[in-house]
């Protein structure tokens, strides 16, 4: 089915030999859950302590638990929600001066790019809780906007240098300024072209709020070690359990909607893509090149 | 400023442990990461079953949470590692080798089907096609992407500062308290330490894509 440069379209016999194969590592790999599992149970990690997520200990109720991690869910977004925007404003306007004909803007702009890019998140959220003395809020915020800010101008530019050159020309040649034309014909398109991208930079975003466990911010990571160390040690297990399947439910369904974004924006917006950059060669990298570049490099 | 000099031994030290932590779990996720990617392009549907799950998972997990596994909950279910690099190496490592695996991935889809073809019609076997001729072209092509995977990787490391790890970040942190007039220049001093690694291998990442672009 597999549609791979590695091997050929297997015969029937080599069908059947691999099917034996697969079966009997799914059975090695089932058997060594199973054999995980026992070990677990043996010492004792499937006792009542699961129910914490039904019938709590110490006086609490099942929806008290439950709550709180939702509310702590809502507080992860909620700094995410304020990020990202910011983000996206603040990018808009590096990306902006960053094409500036005159060196005395455009330089500063790259220089800022850059520094911002080179930086890790967390000590982004430090200079801000530290040197800047915001709660930790607005330190996880200040954080996530600068560093978004710099790598979403990165994909913007990319997007900038995947369109065609004639898209300008022919802005310069209804008479539109340069603001115009980046206004009206480039931002529009780059911004289609590579939505895909911001949002799964807005996943990188999302996954980075949990740097907020570090900098003091009670998110949803801060509340199950609260939980934990409420309940005691043995209620770890089941609370990070639920935690990790909160996170993996909200990332994969916005990375699914991103393929989807993919796919509706339409196969033939891809192949023109790649046929504007052929004839740039070594100059500017193809979205679908840079796509992968960008969206690691959180 | 002053202080900043002053502080100089602990930035380095600092430095030194950020380091460490990139280039070791850096090559333990270049292996497992390639190993995932063998996975994933697998005939074997449930190795490739099996690569997905782990790619998926890991590139939605946040990377702090990866840390708070094998720091805290590992320990509460009985299994105890030594404190302090060991559980951040390994935490850097499954996370890293998530992303390893998609740059290498994307790197052997990027081999021509022509190529797989010349090299079983010279009769060279599946896992001879692999070794001999579609991995050493992917992973030329997957030079820069993996570069950027290891900047990312870097910049990483600094979660380790949160978990009793003292790098760059939690030297940062240290020497603001210690010396508060000068909090600033401290956290760009650490700042700077960073940019001395991402920088030159941005640089370098862009240099090997423009020659990579060249050669096809």
């Amino acid at each position: 089915m597999s549609t791979s440069v590695l091997y050929d379209a297997p015969g029937p016999r080599t069908r059947r030999l691999e099917r034996i194969a697969s079966i009997s590592v799914a059975v090695v790999a089932l058997g060594a859950l199973v054999w995980l599992a026992t070990k677990m149970a043996a010492d004792g990690l499937f006792d009542d302590r699961w129910l914490v997520f039904v019938d709590p200990p110490k006086g609490q109720t099942a929806s008290d638990v439950w709550t709180s991690l939702f509310k702590a869910l809502g507080k992860t977004m909620s700094a995410a929600a304020v990020a990202a925007p910011l983000a996206l404003v603040l990018a808009l306007t590096l990306a902006g001066l960053r094409t500036a004909r005159t060196r005395w803007i455009s330089g500063p702009a790259t220089a800022v790019i850059e520094f911002l890019r080179g930086m890790p998140v967390l000590l982004m959220m430090f200079f801000g809780l530290l040197a800047f003395g915001l709660s930790a809020y607005w330190a996880v915020v200040f954080g996530l906007a600068l560093y978004n800010a710099a790598i979403v101008a990165e994909i913007l530019r990319a997007g900038q240098a995947a369109l065609p050159r004639g898209q300008v020309e022919a802005g310069t040649a209804i008479g539109l300024t340069r603001g115009q034309t980046l206004r009206l014909i480039q931002l529009p398109q780059v911004v289609r072209l590579m939505l895909p991208s911001l949002i799964s930079q807005f996943v990188v975003l999302l996954k980075d709020t949990s740097l907020g466990f570090i900098v003091g911010y009670r998110e949803l990571l801060r509340t199950m070690q609260l939980n934990y160390s409420f309940f005691g040690d043995e209620y770890r297990l089941p609370l990070f359990v639920a935690v990790l399947a909160i996170y993996l439910t909200v990332n994969i369904t916005l990375s699914r909607t991103a393929v989807v974004v993919e796919r509706r924006l339409g196969a033939g917006g891809k192949t023109k893509k790649k046929a504007r950059n052929t004839p740039s060669g070594g100059g500017s990298p193809t979205p679908a090149s840079k796509q992968p570049g960008v969206m690691l490099d959180e | 400023m002053d202080s900043v000099i002053e502080a100089l031994p602990r930035y380095w030290d600092g430095f030194t442990m950020t380091l460490y932590l990139a280039v070791v779990s850096g090559i333990l996720s270049l292996v497992l990461g390639t190993l995932l990617a063998a996975f994933r392009v697998s005939p074997l549907r449930s190795l490739r079953f099996m690569g997905t799950v782990f790619v998926e998972a890991g590139r939605n997990t946040p990377l702090t949470l990866v840390f708070i596994f094998f720091v805290f909950i590992l320990p509460a279910a009985g299994v105890i590692l030594p404190l302090g690099t060991t559980p951040a190496i390994i935490a850097l490592t499954v996370y890293t080798s998530a992303f390893v695996c998609e740059a290498v991935r994307s790197g052997i889809n990027s081999v021509g089907v022509g190529q797989a073809e010349a090299a079983r019609a010279i009769g060279l076997g599946s896992v001879q096609t692999l070794t001999l001729v579609v991995l050493p072209q992917a992973l030329r092509s997957v030079v820069p992407p993996l570069i950027n995977v290891l900047i990312a990787l870097t910049k990483n490391t600094s979660v380790a500062a949160g978990f009793a790890v003292v790098e760059l970040t939690a030297t940062g942190r240290g020497l603001s308290r210690d010396y508060p007039a000068d909090v600033i220049w401290m956290l760009l001093g650490v700042a700077f330490f960073y940019l001395v690694i991402t920088i030159p291998s941005g640089v370098l990442a862009g240099f090997i894509e423009r020659k990579v672009v060249f050669s096809r």
